[in-house]
Protein backbone atom coordinates (compact mmCIF):
# COMPACT_ATOMS: atom_id res chain seq x y z
CA UNK A 1 0.00 0.00 0.00
CA UNK A 2 1.26 3.66 -0.40
CA UNK A 3 0.61 7.44 -0.34
CA UNK A 4 0.67 8.66 -3.72
CA UNK A 5 2.28 12.41 -4.05
CA UNK A 6 1.87 14.73 -7.25
CA UNK A 7 4.56 16.58 -7.94
CA UNK A 8 3.41 19.73 -9.68
CA UNK A 9 5.53 21.20 -12.41
CA UNK A 10 5.34 23.91 -14.92
CA UNK A 11 7.53 23.91 -18.17
CA UNK A 12 9.27 21.21 -16.96
CA UNK A 13 10.89 22.55 -13.38
CA UNK A 14 8.98 22.24 -10.13
CA UNK A 15 6.78 24.30 -8.42
CA UNK A 16 7.30 25.29 -4.95
CA UNK A 17 4.24 23.87 -3.67
CA UNK A 18 5.65 20.36 -4.87
CA UNK A 19 8.15 20.48 -2.12
CA UNK A 20 5.85 20.88 0.37
CA UNK A 21 3.25 18.17 -1.36
CA UNK A 22 6.25 15.48 -0.83
CA UNK A 23 7.08 17.16 2.72
CA UNK A 24 3.65 16.40 4.03
CA UNK A 25 2.78 12.97 2.15
CA UNK A 26 6.61 11.72 3.40
CA UNK A 27 5.51 12.25 6.94
CA UNK A 28 1.92 10.88 6.37
CA UNK A 29 2.87 7.54 4.63
CA UNK A 30 5.70 6.98 7.48
CA UNK A 31 2.87 7.20 9.96
CA UNK A 32 0.31 4.62 7.76
CA UNK A 33 3.60 2.62 7.38
CA UNK A 34 2.93 3.11 3.55
CA UNK A 35 5.67 4.10 1.04
CA UNK A 36 5.79 7.17 -0.26
CA UNK A 37 5.69 7.52 -4.05
CA UNK A 38 6.07 10.63 -5.85
CA UNK A 39 4.39 11.00 -9.38
CA UNK A 40 5.45 14.09 -11.82
CA UNK A 41 3.97 14.98 -15.62
CA UNK A 42 6.29 16.49 -17.89
CA UNK A 43 8.94 17.38 -14.67
CA UNK A 44 13.05 17.53 -15.90
CA UNK A 45 15.10 17.04 -12.97
CA UNK A 46 13.04 14.46 -10.42
CA UNK A 47 15.90 13.74 -8.43
CA UNK A 48 15.08 17.23 -6.77
CA UNK A 49 12.36 15.67 -5.28
CA UNK A 50 14.89 13.17 -3.09
CA UNK A 51 15.81 16.19 -1.10
CA UNK A 52 12.48 16.35 1.00
CA UNK A 53 12.50 12.81 1.62
CA UNK A 54 10.75 10.66 -0.90
CA UNK A 55 12.89 7.59 -2.41
CA UNK A 56 10.60 6.36 -5.03
CA UNK A 57 9.49 8.79 -8.29
CA UNK A 58 7.67 8.00 -10.99
CA UNK A 59 8.19 10.26 -14.22
CA UNK A 60 5.14 10.36 -16.86
CA UNK A 61 6.17 12.11 -20.41
CA UNK A 62 3.97 12.63 -22.48
CA UNK A 63 3.35 15.49 -25.08
CA UNK A 64 -0.88 15.54 -24.82
CA UNK A 65 -0.30 16.60 -20.89
CA UNK A 66 1.70 19.92 -22.23
CA UNK A 67 -1.52 21.07 -22.27
CA UNK A 68 -4.34 21.29 -19.27
CA UNK A 69 -7.58 19.38 -19.25
CA UNK A 70 -9.55 18.13 -16.29
CA UNK A 71 -10.05 14.57 -17.59
CA UNK A 72 -6.55 13.70 -19.04
CA UNK A 73 -5.25 14.75 -15.72
CA UNK A 74 -7.30 13.07 -13.72
CA UNK A 75 -7.40 10.04 -15.80
CA UNK A 76 -3.48 9.55 -15.97
CA UNK A 77 -2.80 10.20 -12.15
CA UNK A 78 -5.68 7.47 -11.41
CA UNK A 79 -4.31 5.14 -13.43
CA UNK A 80 -0.31 5.86 -11.70
CA UNK A 81 -2.88 5.75 -8.33
CA UNK A 82 -4.53 2.17 -9.42
CA UNK A 83 -1.02 0.85 -10.73
CA UNK A 84 0.97 1.59 -6.72
CA UNK A 85 -1.93 0.09 -5.19
CA UNK A 86 -2.36 3.97 -3.70
CA UNK A 87 -5.13 4.56 -0.54
CA UNK A 88 -4.34 7.77 -0.42
CA UNK A 89 -3.22 10.89 -3.21
CA UNK A 90 -1.63 13.83 -1.62
CA UNK A 91 -1.61 17.03 -3.59
CA UNK A 92 -0.84 21.14 -2.81
CA UNK A 93 -3.50 23.36 -4.12
CA UNK A 94 -2.99 25.21 -7.29
CA UNK A 95 -5.45 26.71 -10.17
CA UNK A 96 -4.69 23.06 -11.76
CA UNK A 97 -5.12 20.59 -8.81
CA UNK A 98 -8.00 22.61 -7.92
CA UNK A 99 -9.39 22.48 -11.10
CA UNK A 100 -9.14 18.28 -11.92
CA UNK A 101 -8.81 16.91 -7.60
CA UNK A 102 -12.85 16.92 -7.67
CA UNK A 103 -12.91 14.97 -11.35
CA UNK A 104 -9.62 12.61 -9.84
CA UNK A 105 -11.94 11.99 -6.71
CA UNK A 106 -15.21 10.69 -9.05
CA UNK A 107 -12.94 8.33 -11.27
CA UNK A 108 -11.23 6.96 -8.66
CA UNK A 109 -13.92 6.95 -6.26
CA UNK A 110 -12.41 8.68 -3.36
CA UNK A 111 -13.31 10.87 -0.73
CA UNK A 112 -11.95 14.26 -1.72
CA UNK A 113 -10.92 16.93 1.17
CA UNK A 114 -9.81 20.49 0.00
CA UNK A 115 -7.99 23.48 2.11
CA UNK A 116 -6.60 20.36 4.45
CA UNK A 117 -3.99 22.59 6.88
CA UNK A 118 -2.95 19.46 8.75
CA UNK A 119 -1.57 15.77 8.68
CA UNK A 120 -5.08 13.42 9.88
CA UNK A 121 -6.16 14.02 13.76
CA UNK A 122 -7.02 10.09 13.20
CA UNK A 123 -6.92 7.15 11.09
CA UNK A 124 -9.69 5.59 12.08
CA UNK A 125 -11.57 7.40 11.35
CA UNK A 126 -9.73 9.24 8.67
CA UNK A 127 -10.14 12.91 10.00
CA UNK A 128 -8.28 16.05 8.39
CA UNK A 129 -8.77 19.31 9.69
CA UNK A 130 -9.58 21.65 6.85
CA UNK A 131 -10.21 25.78 6.43
CA UNK A 132 -13.94 26.22 6.24
CA UNK A 133 -16.09 29.69 6.59
CA UNK A 134 -13.59 31.86 4.47
CA UNK A 135 -10.89 30.38 7.93
CA UNK A 136 -12.74 32.00 10.33
CA UNK A 137 -12.84 29.15 11.08
CA UNK A 138 -11.81 25.54 10.93
CA UNK A 139 -13.52 21.64 10.80
CA UNK A 140 -12.64 17.74 11.36
CA UNK A 141 -13.98 16.05 8.56
CA UNK A 142 -14.13 12.55 7.94
CA UNK A 143 -13.19 10.95 4.65
CA UNK A 144 -15.77 7.77 4.39
CA UNK A 145 -14.44 5.65 1.78
CA UNK A 146 -11.56 3.40 1.10
CA UNK A 147 -9.40 5.93 -1.53
CA UNK A 148 -8.86 9.56 -0.13
CA UNK A 149 -7.30 12.54 -2.17
CA UNK A 150 -6.16 15.37 0.01
CA UNK A 151 -5.78 18.32 -1.10
CA UNK A 152 -3.43 20.36 1.28
CA UNK A 153 -3.74 24.64 1.58
CA UNK A 154 -0.34 26.26 0.66
CA UNK A 155 2.21 27.37 3.47
CA UNK A 156 0.26 25.06 6.25
CA UNK A 157 2.93 22.05 6.39
CA UNK A 158 5.54 23.64 5.06
CA UNK A 159 8.49 22.24 3.25
CA UNK A 160 10.76 20.27 5.12
CA UNK A 161 14.52 19.02 3.98
CA UNK A 162 15.02 15.51 4.57
CA UNK A 163 17.84 14.56 2.17
CA UNK A 164 17.61 10.38 0.92
CA UNK A 165 18.80 8.63 -1.88
CA UNK A 166 16.33 7.90 -4.58
CA UNK A 167 15.64 6.45 -7.92
CA UNK A 168 13.08 7.07 -10.52
CA UNK A 169 11.39 5.56 -12.99
CA UNK A 170 9.08 6.16 -16.42
CA UNK A 171 5.74 4.91 -16.53
CA UNK A 172 3.87 4.83 -19.61
CA UNK A 173 0.44 6.00 -19.87
CA UNK A 174 -2.47 6.49 -22.32
CA UNK A 175 -3.85 9.92 -21.34
CA UNK A 176 -7.56 9.93 -22.73
CA UNK A 177 -7.48 13.09 -25.40
CA UNK A 178 -8.20 16.65 -23.20
CA UNK A 179 -11.85 17.72 -23.77
CA UNK A 180 -11.14 21.44 -23.79
CA UNK A 181 -8.34 22.71 -26.38
CA UNK A 182 -5.89 25.33 -24.93
CA UNK A 183 -5.96 28.56 -27.57
CA UNK A 184 -3.96 30.23 -25.55
CA UNK A 185 -1.84 31.12 -22.90
CA UNK A 186 -0.56 34.74 -21.23
CA UNK A 187 1.55 35.40 -18.24
CA UNK A 188 1.93 38.28 -16.39
CA UNK A 189 5.83 39.01 -16.97
CA UNK A 190 8.58 39.78 -14.40
CA UNK A 191 6.36 39.99 -11.56
CA UNK A 192 6.81 37.99 -8.85
CA UNK A 193 3.31 34.96 -8.79
CA UNK A 194 0.87 36.50 -5.42
CA UNK A 195 0.24 32.73 -4.57
CA UNK A 196 3.54 31.53 -4.54
CA UNK A 197 4.99 34.70 -2.87
CA UNK A 198 7.25 34.26 0.72
CA UNK A 199 6.42 37.99 1.11
CA UNK A 200 3.28 40.33 -0.28
CA UNK A 201 3.27 43.96 0.11
CA UNK A 202 -0.25 45.03 -0.11
CA UNK A 203 -2.03 48.21 0.22
CA UNK A 204 -5.60 49.76 0.26
CA UNK A 205 -7.61 52.88 -0.38
CA UNK A 206 -5.47 54.72 2.47
CA UNK A 207 -3.14 55.31 -0.48
CA UNK A 208 -5.71 57.49 -1.91
CA UNK A 209 -4.61 57.16 -5.67
CA UNK A 210 -3.77 54.21 -7.81
CA UNK A 211 -1.04 56.67 -8.92
CA UNK A 212 0.86 56.29 -5.34
CA UNK A 213 1.89 52.63 -6.13
CA UNK A 214 5.08 53.49 -7.28
CA UNK A 215 6.41 52.98 -3.64
CA UNK A 216 4.50 49.92 -2.48
CA UNK A 217 6.37 48.62 -6.00
CA UNK A 218 9.12 49.58 -4.41
CA UNK A 219 9.34 47.91 -1.58
CA UNK A 220 7.87 44.69 -3.00
CA UNK A 221 11.17 44.42 -5.47
CA UNK A 222 13.00 44.83 -2.29
CA UNK A 223 11.83 42.41 -0.62
CA UNK A 224 11.74 40.00 -3.59
CA UNK A 225 7.48 40.16 -2.87
CA UNK A 226 4.13 39.97 -4.37
CA UNK A 227 1.78 42.94 -4.46
CA UNK A 228 -2.01 43.02 -3.39
CA UNK A 229 -4.59 45.08 -2.95
CA UNK A 230 -8.25 45.15 -0.67
CA UNK A 231 -11.10 45.13 -2.89
CA UNK A 232 -12.34 48.20 -3.21
CA UNK A 233 -8.87 49.08 -4.68
CA UNK A 234 -9.67 46.68 -7.98
CA UNK A 235 -12.91 47.51 -7.89
CA UNK A 236 -12.01 51.63 -8.54
CA UNK A 237 -9.41 50.29 -10.97
CA UNK A 238 -6.45 51.47 -8.96
CA UNK A 239 -5.29 47.73 -9.25
CA UNK A 240 -6.05 44.87 -11.66
CA UNK A 241 -8.51 42.31 -9.77
CA UNK A 242 -5.56 39.84 -9.88
CA UNK A 243 -4.44 41.53 -6.79
CA UNK A 244 -7.43 41.66 -4.57
CA UNK A 245 -7.30 39.17 -1.54
CA UNK A 246 -9.96 38.22 1.05
CA UNK A 247 -12.82 36.45 1.32
CA UNK A 248 -14.01 37.14 -2.32
CA UNK A 249 -10.71 37.21 -3.72
CA UNK A 250 -7.43 35.46 -3.31
CA UNK A 251 -6.80 33.42 0.32
CA UNK A 252 -2.89 33.44 0.69
CA UNK A 253 -0.77 32.53 3.06
CA UNK A 254 2.90 34.23 2.88
CA UNK A 255 5.46 33.93 5.17
CA UNK A 256 4.86 37.82 6.07
CA UNK A 257 2.02 39.91 4.27
CA UNK A 258 2.42 43.77 4.97
CA UNK A 259 -1.20 45.84 5.33
CA UNK A 260 -0.75 49.34 4.43
CA UNK A 261 -3.69 51.63 4.50
CA UNK A 262 -5.88 48.77 5.07
CA UNK A 263 -8.63 48.98 7.88
CA UNK A 264 -8.74 45.16 8.09
CA UNK A 265 -12.44 44.87 7.48
CA UNK A 266 -13.12 41.04 8.15
CA UNK A 267 -14.02 39.91 4.54
CA UNK A 268 -10.44 41.34 3.86
CA UNK A 269 -8.70 39.22 7.08
CA UNK A 270 -10.17 36.41 6.26
CA UNK A 271 -8.02 35.58 2.84
CA UNK A 272 -5.09 36.93 4.53
CA UNK A 273 -4.85 35.16 8.10
CA UNK A 274 -2.96 32.45 7.51
CA UNK A 275 -0.11 34.48 6.99
CA UNK A 276 2.48 33.89 9.27
CA UNK A 277 3.39 37.24 10.54
CA UNK A 278 1.01 40.26 9.91
CA UNK A 279 2.19 44.07 9.70
CA UNK A 280 -0.23 47.10 9.65
CA UNK A 281 0.57 50.79 8.45
CA UNK A 282 -2.27 52.38 9.36
CA UNK A 283 -2.72 56.14 10.39
CA UNK A 284 -5.80 54.93 12.92
CA UNK A 285 -4.75 53.45 16.16
CA UNK A 286 -8.32 51.89 16.06
CA UNK A 287 -8.65 49.93 12.87
CA UNK A 288 -9.32 46.48 13.43
CA UNK A 289 -6.26 45.20 11.22
CA UNK A 290 -4.06 45.55 14.37
CA UNK A 291 -6.29 42.93 16.12
CA UNK A 292 -5.25 40.61 13.34
CA UNK A 293 -1.66 42.02 13.40
CA UNK A 294 1.76 41.05 15.00
CA UNK A 295 3.61 43.81 14.53
CA UNK A 296 1.80 47.61 13.79
CA UNK A 297 3.02 50.92 12.94
CA UNK A 298 0.34 54.24 13.62
CA UNK A 299 1.42 56.54 10.90
CA UNK A 300 1.52 58.07 7.44
CA UNK A 301 2.09 55.53 4.94
CA UNK A 302 3.49 58.02 2.49
CA UNK A 303 6.32 59.38 5.29
CA UNK A 304 6.51 55.43 6.64
CA UNK A 305 6.83 53.32 3.39
CA UNK A 306 9.38 55.11 2.25
CA UNK A 307 11.63 55.12 4.92
CA UNK A 308 10.89 51.70 5.35
CA UNK A 309 12.60 51.13 1.57
CA UNK A 310 15.38 52.95 2.91
CA UNK A 311 15.70 50.56 5.70
CA UNK A 312 15.26 47.82 4.05
CA UNK A 313 17.68 48.89 1.24
CA UNK A 314 20.27 49.02 4.00
CA UNK A 315 19.58 45.35 5.38
CA UNK A 316 20.03 43.92 2.04
CA UNK A 317 23.05 45.90 1.79
CA UNK B 1 -29.47 27.79 -25.13
CA UNK B 2 -30.24 26.57 -21.83
CA UNK B 3 -28.32 27.45 -18.86
CA UNK B 4 -28.14 25.97 -15.78
CA UNK B 5 -27.05 28.65 -12.97
CA UNK B 6 -26.22 26.97 -9.38
CA UNK B 7 -26.94 29.28 -6.65
CA UNK B 8 -25.92 29.00 -3.08
CA UNK B 9 -26.99 30.08 0.12
CA UNK B 10 -24.75 31.54 2.35
CA UNK B 11 -23.98 33.39 5.30
CA UNK B 12 -23.38 37.32 4.74
CA UNK B 13 -19.83 37.77 4.48
CA UNK B 14 -19.91 40.23 7.49
CA UNK B 15 -21.02 37.59 9.97
CA UNK B 16 -19.64 36.60 13.26
CA UNK B 17 -19.03 32.83 13.05
CA UNK B 18 -19.93 30.48 16.00
CA UNK B 19 -20.82 26.75 16.29
CA UNK B 20 -23.69 25.07 18.45
CA UNK B 21 -24.42 21.49 19.71
CA UNK B 22 -20.91 21.16 21.31
CA UNK B 23 -19.29 22.53 18.51
CA UNK B 24 -20.74 19.99 15.62
CA UNK B 25 -22.39 22.59 13.88
CA UNK B 26 -22.98 26.00 12.42
CA UNK B 27 -25.07 28.23 14.66
CA UNK B 28 -27.23 29.79 12.35
CA UNK B 29 -28.77 32.53 15.02
CA UNK B 30 -28.88 36.20 13.52
CA UNK B 31 -27.20 35.10 10.56
CA UNK B 32 -28.61 36.51 7.27
CA UNK B 33 -27.97 35.10 4.56
CA UNK B 34 -26.97 36.03 0.57
CA UNK B 35 -26.03 35.17 -2.59
CA UNK B 36 -22.92 33.39 -2.49
CA UNK B 37 -20.82 36.01 -3.77
CA UNK B 38 -18.97 34.23 -6.83
CA UNK B 39 -22.13 32.98 -7.74
CA UNK B 40 -23.26 36.70 -8.23
CA UNK B 41 -20.87 37.15 -11.20
CA UNK B 42 -21.87 33.79 -12.81
CA UNK B 43 -25.53 35.14 -12.59
CA UNK B 44 -24.52 38.25 -13.98
CA UNK B 45 -23.03 36.98 -16.64
CA UNK B 46 -25.43 34.46 -17.58
CA UNK B 47 -27.94 37.43 -17.68
CA UNK B 48 -26.03 38.89 -20.42
CA UNK B 49 -26.59 35.22 -22.47
CA UNK B 50 -29.91 35.51 -21.97
CA UNK B 51 -30.54 40.15 -22.95
CA UNK B 52 -28.01 39.37 -25.78
CA UNK B 53 -28.34 35.27 -26.92
CA UNK B 54 -31.87 34.84 -26.01
CA UNK B 55 -30.54 31.87 -23.70
CA UNK B 56 -32.94 30.62 -20.97
CA UNK B 57 -32.12 30.64 -17.48
CA UNK B 58 -32.56 28.51 -14.52
CA UNK B 59 -31.49 28.74 -10.93
CA UNK B 60 -30.94 25.87 -9.00
CA UNK B 61 -29.90 25.43 -4.81
CA UNK B 62 -29.56 22.25 -3.21
CA UNK B 63 -31.11 23.33 0.52
CA UNK B 64 -34.43 23.07 2.76
CA UNK B 65 -36.94 25.70 2.41
CA UNK B 66 -35.04 28.45 3.97
CA UNK B 67 -32.90 29.23 0.48
CA UNK B 68 -36.05 30.01 -1.26
CA UNK B 69 -35.28 33.46 -0.57
CA UNK B 70 -31.90 33.38 -2.47
CA UNK B 71 -33.54 31.98 -4.89
CA UNK B 72 -36.65 34.28 -5.28
CA UNK B 73 -33.61 36.86 -5.21
CA UNK B 74 -31.80 35.20 -7.98
CA UNK B 75 -35.54 35.41 -9.94
CA UNK B 76 -35.54 39.14 -9.03
CA UNK B 77 -32.20 39.61 -10.95
CA UNK B 78 -33.93 37.87 -13.80
CA UNK B 79 -33.41 34.44 -14.30
CA UNK B 80 -36.76 32.83 -15.36
CA UNK B 81 -37.33 29.95 -13.11
CA UNK B 82 -35.65 28.26 -9.93
CA UNK B 83 -35.27 24.85 -8.86
CA UNK B 84 -35.04 23.89 -5.12
CA UNK B 85 -33.66 20.12 -4.32
CA UNK B 86 -35.42 19.49 -1.43
CA UNK B 87 -32.21 18.46 1.05
CA UNK B 88 -30.17 19.62 3.97
CA UNK B 89 -26.90 19.52 1.65
CA UNK B 90 -24.94 16.39 3.16
CA UNK B 91 -21.78 17.17 1.58
CA UNK B 92 -20.25 18.24 -1.49
CA UNK B 93 -20.90 15.06 -3.42
CA UNK B 94 -24.28 14.85 -2.42
CA UNK B 95 -24.80 18.15 -4.01
CA UNK B 96 -22.88 18.06 -6.96
CA UNK B 97 -25.05 14.95 -7.71
CA UNK B 98 -28.39 15.97 -7.35
CA UNK B 99 -27.94 18.93 -9.36
CA UNK B 100 -26.24 16.74 -11.79
CA UNK B 101 -28.96 14.91 -12.06
CA UNK B 102 -31.33 18.04 -12.75
CA UNK B 103 -28.77 19.33 -15.06
CA UNK B 104 -29.25 15.94 -17.38
CA UNK B 105 -32.71 15.44 -16.95
CA UNK B 106 -32.91 18.62 -18.39
CA UNK B 107 -30.85 18.73 -20.68
CA UNK B 108 -28.86 22.25 -20.07
CA UNK B 109 -26.36 22.91 -22.52
CA UNK B 110 -24.37 24.82 -19.81
CA UNK B 111 -24.05 24.49 -16.36
CA UNK B 112 -22.69 27.68 -14.69
CA UNK B 113 -21.67 27.27 -10.39
CA UNK B 114 -19.41 29.64 -8.66
CA UNK B 115 -15.18 29.05 -7.47
CA UNK B 116 -16.53 28.05 -4.30
CA UNK B 117 -18.99 28.68 -1.56
CA UNK B 118 -17.74 30.62 0.89
CA UNK B 119 -18.99 28.61 4.03
CA UNK B 120 -17.75 25.59 3.40
CA UNK B 121 -15.22 26.45 1.08
CA UNK B 122 -15.20 22.93 -0.49
CA UNK B 123 -14.59 24.07 -3.92
CA UNK B 124 -15.53 21.05 -4.98
CA UNK B 125 -19.25 20.73 -6.37
CA UNK B 126 -18.74 21.97 -9.69
CA UNK B 127 -15.92 19.85 -10.85
CA UNK B 128 -17.88 16.74 -9.20
CA UNK B 129 -20.53 17.94 -10.96
CA UNK B 130 -18.75 18.28 -14.76
CA UNK B 131 -17.50 14.81 -13.72
CA UNK B 132 -20.44 13.19 -13.06
CA UNK B 133 -21.89 14.21 -15.80
CA UNK B 134 -19.14 13.37 -18.28
CA UNK B 135 -18.22 16.39 -19.62
CA UNK B 136 -16.00 19.10 -19.79
CA UNK B 137 -14.99 21.36 -16.76
CA UNK B 138 -13.26 25.10 -16.37
CA UNK B 139 -12.18 26.59 -13.02
CA UNK B 140 -11.70 30.11 -11.79
CA UNK B 141 -13.34 31.15 -14.83
CA UNK B 142 -13.28 34.70 -16.09
CA UNK B 143 -14.40 35.03 -19.62
CA UNK B 144 -16.67 33.52 -21.44
CA UNK B 145 -18.17 33.33 -25.05
CA UNK B 146 -20.58 31.43 -26.34
CA UNK B 147 -21.16 30.96 -30.05
CA UNK B 148 -23.63 28.02 -31.20
CA UNK B 149 -22.79 24.59 -29.71
CA UNK B 150 -19.11 25.95 -28.98
CA UNK B 151 -17.46 27.53 -25.99
CA UNK B 152 -14.39 29.87 -25.21
CA UNK B 153 -13.32 30.58 -21.83
CA UNK B 154 -10.59 31.84 -20.21
CA UNK B 155 -9.68 30.89 -16.69
CA UNK B 156 -6.91 32.12 -14.32
CA UNK B 157 -3.76 30.28 -14.18
CA UNK B 158 -1.10 30.45 -11.51
CA UNK B 159 0.79 33.68 -12.27
CA UNK B 160 -1.76 34.71 -15.74
CA UNK B 161 -4.81 33.47 -17.42
CA UNK B 162 -5.50 30.50 -20.53
CA UNK B 163 -8.16 30.50 -22.87
CA UNK B 164 -9.52 27.18 -23.87
CA UNK B 165 -12.42 26.03 -26.02
CA UNK B 166 -15.32 23.24 -25.72
CA UNK B 167 -17.96 22.19 -27.29
CA UNK B 168 -21.12 22.10 -25.29
CA UNK B 169 -22.26 20.86 -23.02
CA UNK B 170 -19.68 22.37 -20.35
CA UNK B 171 -19.57 22.48 -16.63
CA UNK B 172 -17.74 26.18 -15.24
CA UNK B 173 -16.72 27.40 -12.48
CA UNK B 174 -16.93 31.41 -11.96
CA UNK B 175 -15.65 33.90 -10.15
CA UNK B 176 -14.29 38.06 -9.80
CA UNK B 177 -14.09 39.61 -12.94
CA UNK B 178 -16.55 37.54 -15.14
CA UNK B 179 -17.97 40.47 -15.32
CA UNK B 180 -17.44 44.46 -14.16
CA UNK B 181 -17.91 45.27 -10.59
CA UNK B 182 -20.52 47.77 -11.51
CA UNK B 183 -22.54 44.90 -14.01
CA UNK B 184 -23.48 42.77 -11.09
CA UNK B 185 -27.02 42.74 -10.43
CA UNK B 186 -29.06 44.51 -7.85
CA UNK B 187 -33.08 43.07 -7.82
CA UNK B 188 -35.28 46.26 -8.74
CA UNK B 189 -38.76 46.47 -7.66
CA UNK B 190 -40.46 45.54 -10.92
CA UNK B 191 -38.10 42.26 -10.52
CA UNK B 192 -38.77 41.74 -7.05
CA UNK B 193 -42.81 41.99 -8.43
CA UNK B 194 -42.10 39.90 -11.51
CA UNK B 195 -40.12 37.07 -9.18
CA UNK B 196 -42.97 36.17 -7.35
CA UNK B 197 -44.98 35.08 -10.72
CA UNK B 198 -41.76 33.14 -11.69
CA UNK B 199 -42.27 29.33 -11.59
CA UNK B 200 -39.89 27.62 -8.33
CA UNK B 201 -40.22 24.36 -8.56
CA UNK B 202 -39.40 22.06 -5.58
CA UNK B 203 -37.79 18.89 -6.46
CA UNK B 204 -37.30 16.20 -4.16
CA UNK B 205 -33.53 14.41 -4.15
CA UNK B 206 -32.62 11.37 -5.66
CA UNK B 207 -29.82 9.14 -4.28
CA UNK B 208 -28.08 9.57 -0.83
CA UNK B 209 -23.89 9.48 -1.38
CA UNK B 210 -21.74 11.06 0.82
CA UNK B 211 -18.07 11.30 1.06
CA UNK B 212 -17.51 13.31 3.73
CA UNK B 213 -18.48 14.49 7.40
CA UNK B 214 -18.03 16.90 9.42
CA UNK B 215 -17.88 16.32 12.82
CA UNK B 216 -16.40 19.52 15.03
CA UNK B 217 -15.54 23.05 14.21
CA UNK B 218 -13.37 25.06 15.86
CA UNK B 219 -12.28 28.73 15.68
CA UNK B 220 -8.43 29.51 14.97
CA UNK B 221 -6.68 31.01 18.65
CA UNK B 222 -6.95 34.50 18.88
CA UNK B 223 -3.66 36.07 18.43
CA UNK B 224 -1.48 37.62 20.63
CA UNK B 225 -1.32 41.66 21.22
CA UNK B 226 0.21 43.28 18.20
CA UNK B 227 3.26 44.30 18.89
CA UNK B 228 3.42 48.65 17.86
CA UNK B 229 6.40 50.08 16.62
CA UNK B 230 6.55 54.29 17.01
CA UNK B 231 6.24 55.76 13.93
CA UNK B 232 9.42 57.89 14.51
CA UNK B 233 10.98 54.90 14.44
CA UNK B 234 10.34 52.75 11.76
CA UNK B 235 13.92 50.79 11.53
CA UNK B 236 13.03 49.08 15.00
CA UNK B 237 9.96 47.20 12.81
CA UNK B 238 12.80 46.14 9.65
CA UNK B 239 14.86 44.63 13.00
CA UNK B 240 12.70 42.52 14.46
CA UNK B 241 10.97 41.05 10.93
CA UNK B 242 14.51 40.37 10.65
CA UNK B 243 15.93 39.30 14.02
CA UNK B 244 12.68 38.46 15.91
CA UNK B 245 10.15 37.03 13.02
CA UNK B 246 13.22 35.87 11.16
CA UNK B 247 11.22 36.98 8.29
CA UNK B 248 13.02 38.98 5.89
C1 LIG C 1 -19.74 40.78 -0.05
C2 LIG C 1 -18.47 41.50 0.29
C3 LIG C 1 -17.26 40.88 0.04
C4 LIG C 1 -16.07 41.54 0.32
N1 LIG C 1 -14.89 40.90 0.05
C5 LIG C 1 -13.73 41.55 0.31
C6 LIG C 1 -12.48 40.93 0.03
O1 LIG C 1 -12.41 39.80 -0.44
N2 LIG C 1 -11.36 41.63 0.26
C7 LIG C 1 -11.37 42.91 0.78
O2 LIG C 1 -10.28 43.49 0.96
N3 LIG C 1 -12.53 43.50 1.05
C8 LIG C 1 -13.70 42.87 0.82
N4 LIG C 1 -14.88 43.51 1.08
C9 LIG C 1 -14.84 44.95 1.44
C10 LIG C 1 -14.53 45.20 2.90
O3 LIG C 1 -15.74 45.14 3.63
C11 LIG C 1 -13.91 46.59 3.09
O4 LIG C 1 -14.79 47.55 2.56
C12 LIG C 1 -12.56 46.73 2.40
O5 LIG C 1 -11.70 45.67 2.75
C13 LIG C 1 -11.94 48.05 2.79
O6 LIG C 1 -10.81 48.29 2.01
P1 LIG C 1 -9.66 49.25 2.53
O7 LIG C 1 -9.19 48.77 3.85
O8 LIG C 1 -8.67 49.38 1.44
O9 LIG C 1 -10.41 50.65 2.63
P2 LIG C 1 -10.96 51.45 3.89
O10 LIG C 1 -11.84 50.63 4.73
O11 LIG C 1 -11.45 52.72 3.35
O12 LIG C 1 -9.68 51.70 4.76
C14 LIG C 1 -8.63 52.54 4.43
C15 LIG C 1 -7.69 52.55 5.60
O13 LIG C 1 -6.56 53.33 5.29
C16 LIG C 1 -6.21 54.10 6.42
N5 LIG C 1 -5.47 55.25 5.94
C17 LIG C 1 -5.97 56.38 5.35
N6 LIG C 1 -4.96 57.18 4.99
C18 LIG C 1 -3.81 56.58 5.36
C19 LIG C 1 -2.44 56.93 5.26
N7 LIG C 1 -2.05 58.07 4.70
N8 LIG C 1 -1.53 56.04 5.75
C20 LIG C 1 -1.91 54.88 6.32
N9 LIG C 1 -3.19 54.51 6.43
C21 LIG C 1 -4.14 55.34 5.95
C22 LIG C 1 -7.51 54.42 7.11
O14 LIG C 1 -7.29 54.70 8.49
C23 LIG C 1 -8.29 53.15 6.88
O15 LIG C 1 -8.11 52.24 7.95
C24 LIG C 1 -16.09 42.86 0.85
C25 LIG C 1 -17.31 43.46 1.13
C26 LIG C 1 -18.49 42.80 0.85
C27 LIG C 1 -19.79 43.49 1.18
N1 LIG D 1 -26.32 23.72 -1.93
C1 LIG D 1 -26.00 24.24 -3.13
N2 LIG D 1 -26.96 24.57 -4.01
C2 LIG D 1 -26.65 25.09 -5.22
N3 LIG D 1 -25.40 25.33 -5.62
C3 LIG D 1 -24.39 25.03 -4.80
C4 LIG D 1 -24.63 24.48 -3.50
N4 LIG D 1 -23.43 24.29 -2.91
C5 LIG D 1 -22.50 24.71 -3.79
N5 LIG D 1 -23.07 25.15 -4.93
C6 LIG D 1 -22.41 25.71 -6.13
O1 LIG D 1 -21.08 25.21 -6.21
C7 LIG D 1 -20.14 26.27 -6.12
C8 LIG D 1 -18.93 25.80 -5.36
O2 LIG D 1 -19.30 25.36 -4.09
P1 LIG D 1 -18.36 24.51 -3.12
O3 LIG D 1 -17.87 23.36 -3.89
O4 LIG D 1 -19.26 24.15 -1.99
O5 LIG D 1 -17.25 25.44 -2.69
C9 LIG D 1 -20.89 27.42 -5.47
O6 LIG D 1 -20.34 28.67 -5.87
C10 LIG D 1 -22.29 27.22 -6.03
O7 LIG D 1 -22.38 27.76 -7.34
Amino acid sequence: MSVLIYAESWNGKFKKTSFEAISYGVDLASKMDSEAIALTINAESVEELYKYGVAKVISVKNDSLKSFATNSFAGVVKEVADSISAHTIVMLASSNVNSFAPSLSIEWDASLATGVIAEPASFEPFTVNRKVFSNKAHADVVLSKENKVLVVAQNSFGVIENEVSGSSEEFNVSPSDGNVSVESTEMASGKVNLMDAEIVVSAGRGMKSGDNWAMIEEMADLLGAGTACSKPVSDIGWRSHEEHVGQTGKNIAPNLYFAIGISGAIQHVAGVNSSKVIVAINTDEEAPIFKAADYGIVGDAFKVVPELIEKIRTLKG
Amino acid sequence: MKVLVCIGHVPDTTSKINFANNDTEFDSNGIQYVINPHDEFTLARAMFLKEKQGASLTVVNVGPSTTETTLRKSLAIGADNAIRINAEPKDSLFVAQQIAKVAKDGAYDLVMAGKESIDYNGGMVPGLMASILGVPFVNAVVGVDVDGDKISVTREIDGGKETVSATLPVVIAGQKGLVKEEELRIPNMRGIMMARKKPLTVVEPDGDFTMTEFVKFEKPEVKSACKMVSADNVGELIDLLHNEAKAI
